[in-house]
């Protein structure tokens, strides 16, 4: 797996230790595990072989070859290729043009585009834009009335569309409607369809030709396999895109599709999905994707949440435990006060490398944090600095000052427990210790 | 022959439906009368279906394939190619290829068409698993709809309605997704459109109290096929999989040993993250089968085999389409013989 990379790389190298240079042939065998780790998480099987190419020009060029450190010269190599790979910047949405500036979503079925146009529509709004809602697909079934009940819960206006209209005069009626009401964006909601659809393919194309959308945003499933290739060609081809969205990124899919759009389109990726609630879109930065490919953890991005939320001083705090790996009840139950603010615990844990994976398969559930807070506040300082003194009759004793159970109260030390351990064992491509350092240096 | 799939028409009462031997992979698609039109049909769009993957496969393969050269280096990495593009996986693959690359090592001569032969044969044998019969046998049979967001589990719930329908069992619907915006709706219109009841609560409501409420309506009817539509969810959230187990031990409590079946939809064009999708929804509940969609695109759904294999689920239907008779029975053998042209 991607995530696994780093480890695999420093496992061929590590054998190579002491050994003074490399030679070529060790090179190919840090290389096979690159092609392996990629190939595994679904890049496609000729993007793969470019990308070694590309790797293995720069590899075996005075880089790499004659380095103390031939491993992490490699692991910045592939990094720096993942990134130029997945385009270096973010890109931002073009909304120039005469207003209302359409925005086209096309995609596969299941893709996630009705959502997502609700996404946009309140990341827009939240920008100060006027954006306008347009649902285009007649096709399946319910189609217009989610995307009209998802309007209504971001506070967009949304077309009300004939269902028996094509989808070319919805979108063309539907801009007129956005003009009279004064909207500054309009975003079309189209029906999915198969690449290979001709009569499907040509209709987008129409709707795309009627609009003169700005922006056409192709919708792809982060779990998308080797076709991502065929699929973004075609959509390329036939209707021609401007950017790509990437879905359902909250997952544990290796998201190794993203490569492979960027890298037959060209398009950047403009955005992510990250969850089913209607904030969870996030501008795309490549290079994080980078390193979460790589296994070192989704840094920034968690930097970034931290600020929105964290009190910079506890914040500050947290990483110097995180670092000398001391973790109390007490900071457990700061975290979990500021995990309440941050949303998720799970999708907070998962940008944390090397344990990531780990904390996200442990049973939190976000109700049970709030109990989880209570049963901590009911236990005195002393059994908090240091739990082991927490018998029986404690335990009772807290169960009945937090309203819980004496399971419940077992339940939280064991996964208080379990927490301490994995901390201390969270190696990964030195894991905490890394984070400890960038978060510190980020400060 | 595809006798697992019961036939309601054409059952005597009290006569036990065949079941397949475990092994013999299956054939030709049995279909009761009302279907003897609709069966080439089928049979010719899983096979269109099929050979989308095969056109793309037969460029390189068929040519790979049509001399009966020696197999070398470079003929194994072409295959070694076309299987991964086929989503297969690379641990499945590497394991489908080991023992020619062991033999070229060691310089034993090996012929394109055993290794074609010899190919074939140990896919099949992934494919095949103990394939019990459909629907369940008990009344209701109580089936439900699993998997992640948009891979097609209501359309999917449509078209199974439809053919079950179509064989003369009384089919119910529980909308059970209570959370996506329209969902119901969704259902609902299929519904119409099949024919059959379907039994709602309103937006946001416990998904748990409204299988409560259509078992107890199916039991209540006699019906014989309860179909559950369940939201879409992704398999590491923890809380929808809490809902999910919930839902499960509902239907147990109104009809104990239900759902007799938990089929989790895959959706063809989903890669290596298929298993562990099949991974943890078999943790978090009992998974009994599974059902690929959109086989109608260019996706090969190569990740079938590994998770069919790597689980020991059966693959009941493909999906072809989006209208409610583009379902196909699974059948390993053309599934085969469409990679491996
Ligand atoms: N081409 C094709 N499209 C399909 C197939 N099965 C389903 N779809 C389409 O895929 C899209 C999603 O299908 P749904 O049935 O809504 O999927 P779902 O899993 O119920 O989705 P959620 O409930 O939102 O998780 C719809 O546009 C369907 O028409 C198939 O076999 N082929
Ligand atoms: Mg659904």
């Amino acid at each position: 797996m991607f995530e696994n990379l780093s480890e695999r790389l420093e496992g061929v190298f590590q054998r190579l230790r002491g050994k003074g240079k490399l030679t070529k042939d060790d090179v190919e065998r840090g290389l096979r595990e690159v092609r392996l780790a990629l190939l595994e998480a679904d890049v496609n099987y000729r993007v793969v072989k470019n990308f070694v190419d590309r790797v293995r020009e720069r590899a075996l060029g005075a880089e790499v070859l004659e380095s103390l450190t031939p491993a992490q010269q490699l692991i910045k190599i592939v990094h720096e290729e993942l990134i130029r790979t997945l385009g270096e910047t973010p890109a931002p949405l073009d909304l120039g043009g005469s207003r209302p500036v359409p925005i086209l979503l096309v995609g596969l079925q299941g893709s996630g585009k009705t959502t997502t146009a609700a996404k946009l529509a309140l990341f827009l709004r939240k920008k100060g834009h006027r954006p306008y809602l347009v649902p285009a697909d007649v096709y399946r079934p319910a189609a217009i009335d989610q995307l009209k009940t998802l309007a209504e819960r971001v506070g967009v206006p949304v077309y009300d569309t004939d269902p028996t209209d094509n989808p070319v005069e919805i979108a063309k009626k539907a801009l007129a409607e956005a003009k009279a009401l004064g909207r500054d964006v309009a975003i079309i909601d189209t029906a999915g369809r198969l690449h290979i659809d001709e009569a499907m393919m040509t209709e987008a194309a129409a709707i795309k030709e009627t609009v003169s959308p700005r922006e056409v945003l192709l919708v792809a499933d982060a779990m998308t396999g080797q076709d991502a290739v065929n699929i973004a060609k075609s959509f390329h081809e036939k209707v021609g895109l401007t950017g790509v969205i990437l879905t359902k990124v909250e997952g544990d899919a290796r998201g190794g599709a993203a490569l492979s759009i960027r890298e037959v389109t060209g398009c950047p990726i403009k955005f992510i999905g990250t969850g089913e609630k209607l904030e969870a879109l996030e501008v795309f930065y490549p290079d994080r994707l980078a390193s979460r490919i790589l296994g070192m953890g989704d840094v920034l991005t968690l930097i970034e949440k931290a600020q929105e939320a964290f009190d910079l001083k506890k914040a500050r705090e947290l990483q110097e435990k995180l670092r000398r790996r001391e973790f109390t009840l007490e900071d457990l139950r700061e975290q979990i006060k500021q995990m309440r603010k941050l949303g998720s615990m799970q999708e907070v844990f998962s940008l944390l490398p090397g344990i990531g994976k780990k904390i996200k398969e442990m049973p939190f559930d976000e109700k049970e944090l709030v109990r989880m807070e209570a049963i901590i506040n009911s236990m005195t300082r002393q059994e908090r600095l240091n739990p082991r003194i927490i018998n029986a009759s404690r335990k009772r004793r807290i169960a009945r000052g937090s309203g819980t159970t004496v399971q419940e109260v077992n339940k939280l030390l064991k996964s208080y427990e379990e927490m301490r351990k994995l901390l201390k064992k969270a190696r990964g491509p030195r894991g905490l210790e890394r984070l400890a350092r960038r978060l510190l240096q980020a400060f | 022959m595809l006798k697992w799939f019961r036939r309601k028409k054409e059952e005597a009462p009290g006569t036990q439906p065949e079941r397949a031997p475990e092994k013999a992979p299956l054939s030709e698609p049995v279909i009761s009368q009302p279907q003897q039109e609709t069966k080439k049909n089928l049979w010719q769009k899983f096979k269109d279906g099929l050979s989308k993957t095969r056109e793309r496969l037969k460029d390189s393969l068929g040519e790979l394939f049509e001399i009966d050269r020696l197999v070398d280096q470079a003929f194994l990495e072409e295959l070694e190619e076309i299987l991964i593009t086929a989503d297969i996986g690379i641990e499945t693959v590497n394991r489908l290829l080991e023992p020619s690359r062991k033999k070229i090592l060691t310089g034993e001569p090996l012929k394109v068409s055993e290794l074609r032969r010899s190919l074939r044969e140990e896919m099949l044998q992934m494919l095949t698993v103990p394939t019990p019969p459909f629907p369940p046998e008990a009344s209701p049979a109580v089936i439900f709809f699993i998997g992640v967001n948009g891979v097609g589990k209501t359309t999917t719930l449509a078209k199974v309605a439809w053919h079950l329908k179509n064989r003369g069992f009384s089919v119910l619907a529980i909308a059970a997704d209570t959370f996506r915006a329209a969902a119901i709706e969704q259902l609902e219109t299929w519904g119409n459109r099949v024919g059959i009841e379907v039994i709602k609560q309103a937006p946001g409501a416990d998904p748990g109290a409204v299988v409560y409420q259509g078992l107890q309506a199916a039991k209540a009817r006699g019906t014989e096929v309860v179909l559950v539509d369940t939201a879409g969810r992704l398999h590491t959230k923890y809380n929808l999989m809490e809902e999910l187990k919930k839902m499960v031990r509902v239907a147990d409590k109104v009809i104990p040993g239900a759902p007799h079946e938990n089929i989790l939809v895959l959706d063809a064009t989903t890669g290596q993250n298929a298993v562990n999708q099949a991974k943890l929804f078999g943790e978090a509940v009992k998974l009994h089968s599974l059902i690929i969609t959109k086989m109608d695109g260019t996706a090969k759904g190569g990740i079938a085999v590994t998770v069919a294999h790597l689980f020991k689920l059966p693959i009941r239907f493909v999906g072809l389409g989006e209208k409610m008779e583009d379902l196909a029975p699974f059948e390993p053998k053309a599934f085969v013989d469409a990679l491996l042209p």
